[in-house]
């Protein structure tokens, strides 16, 4: 038997086992996100379809690499959060853990790559 | 307690009970359309990732983003991202407890479809 009350162990407790942080950080993230998005749709869109040296004069500005780079960041958290949630409500058991891995592993993948690729274009 | 006696309790009305609805039916196009983004961000992410190894291989990768293939893709990323952004901006105003009222609602996700289309033009046309 254990010495807490029904409520005690249902405090902080949401469906996911934890409270509402993921909530909260998918609300932090969208409104960063809208922001952040217009501007990169802009940059990216002006850059694409461009020649090699051309894309690397935008890149290699201030204003496009630190804009790709929060973009891809604050976007990737915010895409591994929001696939887990789809996971979390149609897979179960195993396949739920490894979906979950999976997709956050392929967040920060991506992550890292733009992220390198802005360090190098930029040096 | 080894025989547990199986209850058979009624099930909440699911996708397969109800209708259609505009609220459904836009709610489930966000998570659609937020987790079919990864594709257009992959694409774009190899892109610049080719841009700095060197111009050999970003010409293999600029031939396969121009391609009506990459443009297929980044169009329909463009169609996805609007509306994501809508429909997360609703969100964002439903959560504050704001348009929950069902034909308010309904307007507000048609907003989100027409509004995607519009931004989505606009946006092809700008950049």
């Amino acid at each position: 038997m254990r010495y807490l009350t029904d409520r005690k162990r249902a405090v902080g407790k949401g469906a996911a086992g934890t409270g509402t942080e993921h909530h909260w950080f998918m609300t932090v993230t969208a409104v960063g996100l809208a922001f952040l998005v217009p501007a990169f749709l802009f940059v990216f869109g002006r850059a694409l379809g461009q020649g090699h040296e051309e894309v690397l004069a935008i890149f290699s500005r201030p204003f496009p690499a630190i804009l790709t780079g929060l973009t891809l960041v604050v976007g990737m958290r915010h895409f591994a959060k929001g696939a887990q949630m789809m996971i979390e409500d149609y897979a179960h058991g195993t396949a739920r853990k490894v979906g979950i891995i999976a997709a956050i592993m392929l967040s920060y993948a991506v992550m890292a790559s733009g992220l390198y690729a802005l360090v190098k274009i930029a040096l | 307690m080894a025989d547990v006696k199986r209850v058979e309790r009624p099930l909440s009305p699911h996708l397969q009970i109800y209708r259609p609805q505009m609220t459904s039916f836009t709610s489930i196009l966000t998570r659609i359309t937020g987790n079919a983004l990864i594709v257009g961000v992959v694409l774009a992410v190899w892109w610049l990732l080719a841009a700095a190894t060197g111009p050999e291989y970003f010409a293999v990768a600029n031939a396969v983003a121009t391609s009506w293939f990459g443009d297929l893709i980044f169009a329909a990323s463009v169609l996805g991202v609007w509306y994501h952004y809508l429909a997360g901006l609703r969100h964002l105003y439903f959560d504050a407890g704001h348009g929950l009222e069902i034909e308010t609602a309904e307007r507000l996700g048609w907003a989100c479809i027409i509004g995607s289309v519009v931004l989505t033009v606009i946006t092809i046309i700008l950049v």
